[in-house]
């Protein structure tokens, strides 16, 4: 979805504020968000939240701060999923949750279609659901950098169609690829094999 | 709220933007950069003398008059300024023909150029950001939404006004038209089928 | 700038919501910002693109959220005090604080009309030939200005078609910032919605383009 988050190369939002301190939560009300969020089990991925927070409307989106953004989502997803009360997270079990080793990486049996240091361009896509392909990169060549192994493909997981593992590469491009500008700075993001087309 | 609504005076019904506006007029008119008449007058113009009535007349004179729809193709500035339509917002005019084969559609993605001399103000959802950012994307789901659902064999085909060239669509003359004057056709054009989002016809 | 402007192939902006019989203004306000900025515009002290350019500066939540009248009108007051035409103060009065600053023209009501039929045609001599004819295949430059552009970002590094040339034109790049009017050579270009948004149809799109955004492919 080219949703209002996908912001990478957006110009005019001014400088960036960055306090010397700044506290956890700015306000009582975003902390008991945050932990409503992590408290609800839900049945649903990370990736539908993400697909849930980044539908607001734009200029919604911009005026609302982050733990807005939690809220909208997760009174989406209430919408879909009726969290089972009988699993509700106690206050032993959140430490054990929040430390618990988790993993994307999933077995895959097709081999990785790319390599390092082969070149690759991003398709031009707009798809209408979830995906993790910034805008700014679609039509541009880099070069694979690292192959991560295959990982649970938000695109599918997002939309419930489930985790259809995919390669997940690095892929670096030149900011002169990318905003045409002449140094020799790189831009570096994760990207999965379905959004890849050899260069 | 400064009163308590018993005694209204006559400011406490406006908006903060209106009151602003109010005060900016009075300012403005008081350092001698604006006549208050020509504001009326510029108001008048927009609101009772142009609009797509306009416009609708060069579709009627196009589809009944062949080397006027001719002209209009080669050179629409001077095939609209000939029928009086001319002026700001409408220097540079380009007509685009729909046909079986081709329905065409404006926007402006990046603000809300329109052709003002033939079609008047545009209207709010042509500003809106909705119809900014999906026509170019998703004109037949836009379509749709205005409930136009085009062939699969009609081509879509989007214009976005970045320039100063203003665009014009002749919609295409409704069937069973063949005995209606000029005047009646011009009835039957919708300002929404010359942006290219209706077909001509009475919109219900 | 790619500012709020830039919005073509955005999502989630929800449904078009068209308005059957829809007057020309909602609300009287609406009347008088038309006129005042229409007026305004007759003291000759910008252009059409310095407008534009206010209007992309202002935050992205507030140009996707605000009313077209509001968002004009808060342009205009911008210009007007970035010129000394007007102070914050007098604004919030309603009334002269301080004198007047000189204008090159006031709109008489007499002049409204032939001010509106003549317009201001925006074609220009330029300084060199044109480098593209219609039927030439053109790719539009990979363009991240800071200033102004009427170029959409979805364009950019794509492959058109020309179809029609328009010959030289005020070249809003320049003029937005008062670096004159800098005439180019103006385009129609054709692309194919399959390559720019990647659609399952035959549909085209057009835009006009000037002459510094595109290249030989």
């Amino acid at each position: 979805m080219n949703g209002v988050h996908d912001l990478g190369g957006m110009m005019g939002f001014g400088p960036i504020a960055a306090p010397a301190v700044e506290p956890v939560f700015h306000e009582k009300w975003e902390g008991r968000m945050a932990a409503l969020v992590m408290a609800v089990p839900g049945d649903w991925s990370i990736d539908e939240d993400r697909a849930a927070c980044e539908s607001m409307h734009p200029a919604k989106y911009l005026k609302t701060s982050y733990y807005e953004h939690w809220l909208h989502g997760l009174e989406l997803l209430l919408k879909k999923h009726t969290p089972d009360s009988a699993s509700a997270m106690r206050p032993a079990d959140i430490w054990p949750a929040l430390t618990a080793r988790r993993s994307y990486v999933r077995d895959i049996e097709t081999p990785a279609a790319f390599a390092v240091g082969q070149n690759v361009r991003v398709k031009v896509m707009h798809p209408a659901g979830h995906t993790r392909a910034p805008r700014y990169v679609r039509g541009h060549t880099g070069e694979v950098v690292r192959l991560h192994g295959a990982h649970v493909f938000p695109d599918s997981n997002a939309l419930g169609r489930g985790e259809n593992p995919q390669w997940l590469y690095t892929v670096r491009f030149t900011a002169k690829e990318l905003w045409g500008r002449a140094n020799d700075d790189t831009v570096m993001l994760d990207l999965w094999e379905p959004y890849l087309e050899p260069a | 709220m400064p009163h308590d609504g018993h005694d209204h005076d006559d400011h406490s019904e406006l908006s903060p933007i209106a009151l602003r506006v109010r005060a900016l007029e009075s300012l403005l008119v008081e350092k001698g950069y604006v006549d208050p008449a020509a504001l009326d007058v510029l108001i008048d113009t927009y609101e009772t003398k142009i609009g797509p009535r306009n416009g609708a007349k060069v579709v009627a004179r196009a589809w009944t008059d062949p080397a006027y729809a001719k002209w209009l193709k080669e050179d629409a500035t001077a095939a609209i300024e000939s029928l009086g339509y001319t002026g700001r917002q409408g220097e540079h005019m380009v007509a685009l023909f729909n046909t079986p084969e081709i329905h065409n559609m404006v926007v402006c993605t990046l603000c809300s150029c329109y052709p003002w001399p033939v079609l008047g103000l545009p209207p709010v959802w042509y500003k809106s950001p909705p119809y900014r950012s999906r026509a170019v994307i998703d004109p037949r789901g836009v379509l749709a939404e205005f409930g136009v659902t085009l062939p699969e064999t009609t081509k879509v085909s989007v214009w976005d006004s970045t320039a100063e060239i203003r665009y014009l669509v002749i919609p295409m003359r409704p069937a069973n038209t063949e005995g209606l004057s000029e005047d009646e056709l011009a009835g039957l054009v919708n300002r929404d089928s010359m942006i290219g989002t209706r077909l001509a016809g009475k919109v219900a | 700038m790619n500012g709020p402007q830039d919005m073509g192939g955005m999502m989630g902006f929800g449904p078009v919501k068209p308005e059957i019989n829809e007057p020309v203004f909602h609300e009287d306000w609406e009347r008088r910002v038309l006129g005042l900025t229409l007026a305004m515009d007759a003291c000759g002290l910008w252009n059409i693109d310095i407008l534009r350019h206010t209007r992309e500066c202002f935050p992205a939540e507030i140009y996707w959220s605000v009313p077209y009248y509001d968002l004009r009108i808060e342009a205009h007051i911008k210009v007007m005090l970035a010129r000394g035409l007007v102070t914050e103060a007098e604004i919030l009065a309603g009334h002269m604080q301080v004198p007047p600053k000189p204008v090159k023209a006031v709109l008489k009501p007499e002049k409204v009309g032939p001010l509106l039929a003549k317009g201001s045609a925006y074609i220009r001599t330029a300084a060199s030939l044109p480098l593209f004819k219609a039927g030439d295949s053109v790719r539009v430059r990979n363009l991240h200005t800071q200033g102004h552009i009427r170029l959409p970002g979805y364009l950019r590094g794509k492959t058109g078609e020309v179809v029609r040339y328009h010959k030289a034109h005020v070249f809003p790049d320049s003029n937005a910032h008062g670096a004159g009017e800098n005439p180019q050579h103006l385009y129609t270009l054709r692309f194919k919605a399959r390559e720019v948004f990647d659609a399952d149809s035959d549909d085209d799109l057009q835009a006009d383009l000037f002459e510094p955004y595109l290249e030989a492919p």
